[in-house]
């Protein structure tokens, strides 16, 4: 088959005078500046209690004499004070990072996070560790690039090996169209400063050996889209990391406690009613992902959200074989390789709404499919694990990270299944909504309002039937 | 794998069917009249209850007919399937 070339269009970072790229140029340095000023007033540490102990060398020396049995607990195990001046619902790596931006960025550190489960049960345990902010739209491109920014420098942050490993997101092309709108799409990432670039087949044959990139694949590859940025971020750490650090802070992370109503007035939130008692809020942040509508029902809130599942999979483990994330829109698939070596891979959604973090087979089998047809020596591997999450699809595949009707409520959700990635910029820009009132310029648009305004960010051009974002 | 009872076929297995949604969005009866909040009502806003959920699925890959579906979406549990002429709780 004869193929037009492409290329991608050339900026040079540095003579650019590309509006756009300055503009999230502007957005990070005026974030950064903002930070630098508020850091003197929240000297790093001043929640601490006295049991910090960072993770060195050193102190992994010196653990060893005490045979790693003396290193204190990551976060304390804290119970439900009287009053709070930030509650955030949902101790998943959303609300986590949210309560740590506060602390960090806002010194905002009397804040509770209520989980109902425990630290890392939920989708932040159950994704498949991709990061990558390789997005069309510019309010999607430039949240997304900051999240990846924030992303390089966590581990450091956090004092937390987050296992960052920018190994590359690879899109795969199966059809000249597809071709196109990926050129399309890597001048629009080029545009806003993110890093694209557009592979022949050959090139994707270099670079993923184990991939048929033959005439005879029953989809043949004809190239591909690669952000050599993305890559994947372990997801427990992410959780971890993030709950020790908030937490190093002065903000309590409670397990086990389900929140079961939103306390109101008539000048907005007071409280909530939760499985371990009573708790006075100021400020309520709802992160709870898959179970959005629920919580913001207790708010008398209508959501333009479903629940739906979408499951992932593991092989046994094996030595290196596929160095880059795979991911093929065509054939419904995406696939990586651990560190711990097993095959990480999965697909669409089963595409019904669902709350039961499970699937079932049809779509594994599908999954399996695609699988062995583009990695046909993936056939010798057996399967290890699948399991399910519950994503918080919105009716145009973007997220709402906003105020709500009701004063001193805030809402973050709709993360389709997306969320892994946003973790860190969610976090930031969530905090400063709540801690001003107002949105963060790079959450202005993900308003709960665009869909009655008809300013929908619709990345995939699917329309309102959530099961197709 | 869900085993869905068509009303017309009798039980076949999930693959047969495609997905159509909330079976209670109520399209505004009078599209010149309906206001904008309306049409978000219909267009973008869901129950998404945990639980009983009414749906409709069309028997694709089988009659082709389109049919009411009740399941519960916290256990997969399907309830009630009915034809799509069954009227929606108002």
């Amino acid at each position: 088959m004869l193929l037009r070339p492409f290329s991608l269009i050339d900026i040079d970072p540095i003579a650019s005078h590309n509006d756009k790229r300055k503009l999230i140029e502007e957005i990070v340095t005026d974030s950064r500046r903002t930070l630098s000023s508020r850091m003197t007033s929240v000297p790093r540490g001043a929640g601490l209690k006295g049991y910090e102990m960072r993770y060195s060398a050193l102190n992994l020396v010196r653990n060893a004499f005490s045979g790693h049995r003396a290193w204190p607990v990551a976060w304390r195990k804290a119970a439900p004070q009287a009053s709070y001046d930030v509650v955030i619902i949902g101790g998943g790596g959303h609300g986590l990072a949210t309560a740590y931006y506060l602390a960090r960025n806002h010194g905002i550190t009397n804040v509770a996070v209520l989980e109902k489960g425990w630290i890392g049960g939920g989708n932040t345990g159950r994704n498949t560790t991709i990061v990558r902010s390789n997005y069309l739209l510019d309010t999607n491109a430039r949240f997304y690039e900051h999240s990846l920014k924030l992303w390089e420098g966590l581990t450091q942050e956090l004092n937390f090996n987050l296992m960052v490993s920018q190994r590359g997101v690879l899109n795969l092309a199966h059809t000249p169209g597809q071709l196109e709108s990926y050129a399309r799409r890597g001048n629009a990432m080029r545009l806003n400063g993110i890093d694209a670039e557009l592979l022949s087949r050959d090139q994707v044959a270099a670079m993923v050996p184990r991939l048929d990139c033959s005439d005879r694949a029953r989809f043949p590859v004809l190239g591909g889209l690669l952000q050599p940025r993305g890559g994947t971020v372990r997801h427990d750490a992410v959780a971890w990391g993030f709950a020790r650090a908030a937490d190093q802070r002065g903000v309590d992370i409670i397990e086990g406690c389900e929140v079961t109503a939103i306390r109101r007035n008539e000048r907005g939130v007071v409280g909530l009613e939760t499985s371990r008692g009573a708790v006075q809020a100021k400020q309520i942040g709802i992160a709870v992902a898959g179970n959005s509508s629920r919580v913001a029902a207790m708010a008398d809130l209508h959501l333009p959200i479903e629940s739906h599942v979408l499951q992932a999979m593991v092989s046994e483990p094996i030595k290196p074989v596929l160095d880059q994330v795979v991911t093929s829109g065509a054939t419904h698939f995406y696939i990586s390789q651990s560190d711990k070596g097993e095959l990480v891979f999965g697909g669409d959604l089963d595409g019904y709404n669902s709350y039961a973090q499970r699937g079932n087979l049809p779509i594994i089998e599908h999954v399996i499919a695609s699988a062995l047809e583009m990695f046909p020596s993936f056939a010798q591997l057996r399967l290890m694990r699948t399991w399910g999450g519950i994503m918080d699809m919105t009716m145009d595949g973007s997220p709402i990270i906003a105020k709500t009707p009701v004063p001193g409520l805030y809402f973050n959700g709709g993360w389709c299944y997306g969320g892994f990635k946003a973790t860190p910029a969610s976090g930031w820009v969530f905090a400063e909504t709540i801690a001003n009132d107002a949105p963060h310029a790079l959450n202005e648009a993900f308003t709960l309002e665009r869909f009655a305004t008809g300013d929908v960010l619709d990345e995939r051009g699917a329309g309102p039937a959530p099961w197709l974002h | 794998m869900l085993l869905i009872p068509c009303p017309w076929c009798g039980p076949r297995a999930q693959i047969e069917f495609t997905y159509g949604g909330d079976a209670d969005v109520r399209r505004p009866k009078d599209a010149m009249a309906a206001t904008g909040a309306a049409w978000h009502d219909y267009v973008y806003l869901r129950d998404n209850p945990r639980g009983s959920h009414d749906e409709i699925w069309q028997h694709s890959a089988g009659c082709r007919r389109w049919l009411r579906l009740t399941r519960d979406t916290l256990t997969h549990a399907i309830i009630d399937s009915a034809p799509p002429t069954k009227e929606p709780p108002s």
